[in-house]
């Protein structure tokens, strides 16, 4: 079912699009193939620190979604300020918001110097300066976070934008019912991109959802919707600058939906056996987003080979650069975990089973296993 | 008999309790084809079908709050929560609803809620979660959290069983690190009773779940300085079994309570308090605490070691106590 509505949008998205209303220069059409290569090959990278067990927790791809992140992002206006809040397969969207390399590797690695200083995971981070606000693993949350961003500027009659991503997923929770909700009352300046990549973990949309399709799930907010064919990164792009300056100008809220297909697992560890056979290979092969794009900007730009892969070889060299200082990068100290519960008291005391002791683990630790079974 | 892990046994328990009565029946995220994020559900829905097994939308409070109108009706749901960090969100549907529907509206509640639980596992802030102190404090609750394969599997077919609504917590570290034979039979283990984990007689420590395997490892340690240390595994939070706590006070007359949870508010402080009432005159020492420090579990395995307590906390604080 997924599949058909996918290939659906995909068609009739393309036949309905006009290029000349991106009003993109042929410099910025480069920049979207720049953070889209930057996302493939930095989750790359990560893929084999993963493998030499660097990578201490689980480790998100958003491989064949690198389009929906970065196109919708790219609609925002960092000069304005706008804000965005990321899901787990958007780190290109934090890309495009000045996000580095070099802190998405530290935070995967959970050394002392992430932006985290290794207190959460992969890419749970943000930076209100540059204008991405980190997501926790409950899915939904973010939304009524970003309507209270976007009420706070309609507050005070700022010109900003927030932007907030949810899965196929999310759409089921509470959180994202309430947050989408007042919103929409309050007219905020907020743009909700649902990014329906056909699964939540293991469970397809036919069992997140009766809706027809998610964007149809505007109509009983009240807010205007939109959809686009998410592995077009000129179609997202468009969809999302018609939400962006709905919202800028007053409109309120739109529900975006984009398109897309998750080819990897949930995590690295999930073997995607619930997929049915042969899907991720079509849409590898038919309908990856960097291949269409460079068809795209081949034909109708005139980018030729050599360009492209200057831009390739200067995304290698910046995460080759970034893996090196992230290695050299030290880990936390222990007693950090002490630091920054509370602005005042600034630390906390250690227990005093722990005075005088840098950790317990240098003391005694760390059995092989416990009880009887060596797991 | 095989030798089952901690996970095995909990599938065990939920294989023959599904086999046993027809209402019971399962619903959760991704518990079907996949068999849930850590597999405990594996072969469930294979055996039983679609409509015992249920694979839910991301919606906790859906999933607690259908299982509460199903338990009305006389069904046995177990909810199984993704991680038990996502309890939170069904925390108006647990504490507002479902506990008190016997007492408001005598309305039975039947039903388990189940979840992976706990630390050391990198798992940071969102993935490590202990709840149990949020829901100590909510009458109409029950609270298991097994520390052993057979308790695990012997409780879960307790909670499915009991009248009330029984949150099941198992410890993620433990779900393929520990295994054990399961006893014959119909093997199910009462709500409420505690356990002699080690016999000892110099300190007790009074503890349940991942930390119980911490608390043997330091006995063991302790007994070669001569220390004798009696292990008490909880198994049941609420209820809670005052008397095998009064037991061990009046033996050792040393206490010492351990838990992997944070400190403030923690279940130690209510142990705490009921040793006071129930056995002050047999204390020959202040009781003392173990527990994680009052911060959100970090992510970095230097932060996560220094936050969680470790084997050589406990021995570090049964020494101070042996030396009352």
């Amino acid at each position: 079912m997924k599949q058909s509505t996918a290939a659906d949008a995909r068609s009739s998205a393309s036949m309905s699009r006009n290029r000349s209303t991106s009003g993109l220069s042929r410099e910025q059409m480069l920049e979207l193939y720049y953070y889209m290569r930057l996302t493939r090959s930095l989750e790359e990278r990560l893929v084999n620190l993963y493998r030499q067990t660097k990578v201490v927790g689980g480790l998100f791809r958003s491989l064949g979604q690198e389009a929906d992140a970065v196109g919708s992002a790219y609609a925002l206006d960092r000069s304005k300020g706008d804000i965005l809040s990321p899901l787990i397969r958007n780190m290109g969207s934090m890309l495009v918001q000045g996000a580095t390399p070099l802190e998405v590797i530290r935070q995967y690695m959970a050394r002392g110097d992430s932006p985290t200083r290794g207190r959460e995971l992969n890419i749970h981070f943000g930076d209100l300066v540059r204008g991405f606000i980190g997501q926790i693993s409950h899915l939904g949350d973010m939304v009524p976070v970003m309507a209270g961003v976007t009420l706070s500027f309609k507050m005070r009659g700022e010109d900003r934008v927030g932007l907030v991503y949810v899965g196929d997923g999310a759409t089921s929770t509470g959180a994202f019912h309430e947050g989408i909700n007042f919103a929409a009352v309050q007219r905020c300046p907020l743009v909700v991109v649902v990014e329906n990549n056909g699964y939540a973990y293991s469970t397809p949309l036919s069992k997140q959802t009766a809706a027809r399709e998610l964007k149809d799930k505007a109509v009983g907010y009240g807010i205007a919707a939109e959809q686009a064919d998410g592995n077009d990164v000129i179609a997202t792009y468009e969809a999302t600058k018609r939400a962006v300056d709905r919202a800028r100008s007053g409109g309120g809220v739109t529900l975006v939906e984009l398109i897309t297909y998750r080819r990897k697992g949930h995590a690295e560890h999930d073997n995607q056996s619930y997929v049915p056979p042969g899907e991720i290979d079509k849409w590898e092969k038919t309908n990856d987003p960097i291949d269409r794009y460079i068809q795209v900007l081949s034909k109708d730009f005139a980018v030729d080979k050599t360009e492209l892969e200057s831009i390739d070889s200067r995304v290698k060299s910046e995460i080759d650069d970034a893996t090196d200082e992230a290695e050299k990068s030290p880990m936390p100290e222990p007693k950090d975990a002490l630091v920054g519960v509370y602005a005042d008291p600034p630390e906390e005391k250690p227990l005093w089973f722990r005075e005088g002791v840098r950790a317990a683990v240098e003391v005694n630790e760390r059995p092989a296993s416990w009880g009887t079974h060596d797991g | 008999m095989a030798e089952i892990t901690y996970l095995e046994a909990i599938r065990e328990a939920l294989f023959e309790e599904m086999d046993r009565d027809e209402n019971v029946f399962c619903l959760g995220e991704d518990i079907g084809v996949y068999g849930g994020a850590f597999k405990v559900t594996e072969g469930l829905q294979a055996k039983f079908g679609e409509k015992r097994v249920i694979d839910t939308p991301i919606s906790e409070i859906a999933i607690i709050g259908a299982a509460a109108g199903a338990a009305h009706m006389g069904m046995k749901p177990v909810c199984e929560l993704q991680f038990i960090d996502f309890i939170s969100c069904g925390y108006d549907m647990l504490t507002n609803y479902v506990a008190t529907a016997r007492y408001r509206a005598m309305l039975p509640c039947p039903m388990v809620v189940r979840g992976p639980s706990g630390g050391y596992v990198r798992g940071g802030p969102f993935h490590s979660q202990n709840p149990e102190a949020a829901f100590l404090h909510t009458p109409g609750l029950k609270m298991v959290y097994p520390s052993t394969a057979s308790d695990a599997k012997g409780l879960l077919k307790a909670a499915i069983r009991d009248e009330d609504c029984v949150l099941f917590f198992e410890h993620k570290y433990l779900y393929r690190r520990i295994k054990e034979e399961m006893p014959a039979g119909d093997h199910v283990v009462p709500i409420g009773k505690a356990r002699v984990a080690r016999e000892g007689t110099d300190v007790s420590i009074i503890t349940y779940a991942a930390t119980v395997w911490k608390s043997l490892e330091a006995a063991a340690e302790l007994e070669k300085e001569g220390i004798s240390v009696e292990v008490i595994d909880l198994r049941s939070l609420a209820p809670m079994d005052d008397e095998a706590i009064v037991a061990t006070v009046k033996k050792t007359n040393r206490v010492l309570i351990v838990h992997e949870d944070t400190r403030t508010g923690g279940v130690a402080g209510e142990i705490t308090a009921r040793i006071n009432e129930l056995a002050f005159e047999w204390l020959d020492a202040p009781i003392l605490r173990v527990t994680a420090v009052d911060v959100p579990l970090p992510y970095s395995p230097p932060l996560e070691d220094y936050v969680l307590p470790q084997t050589a906390d406990i021995v570090k604080a049964v020494r101070r106590l042996a030396a009352y």
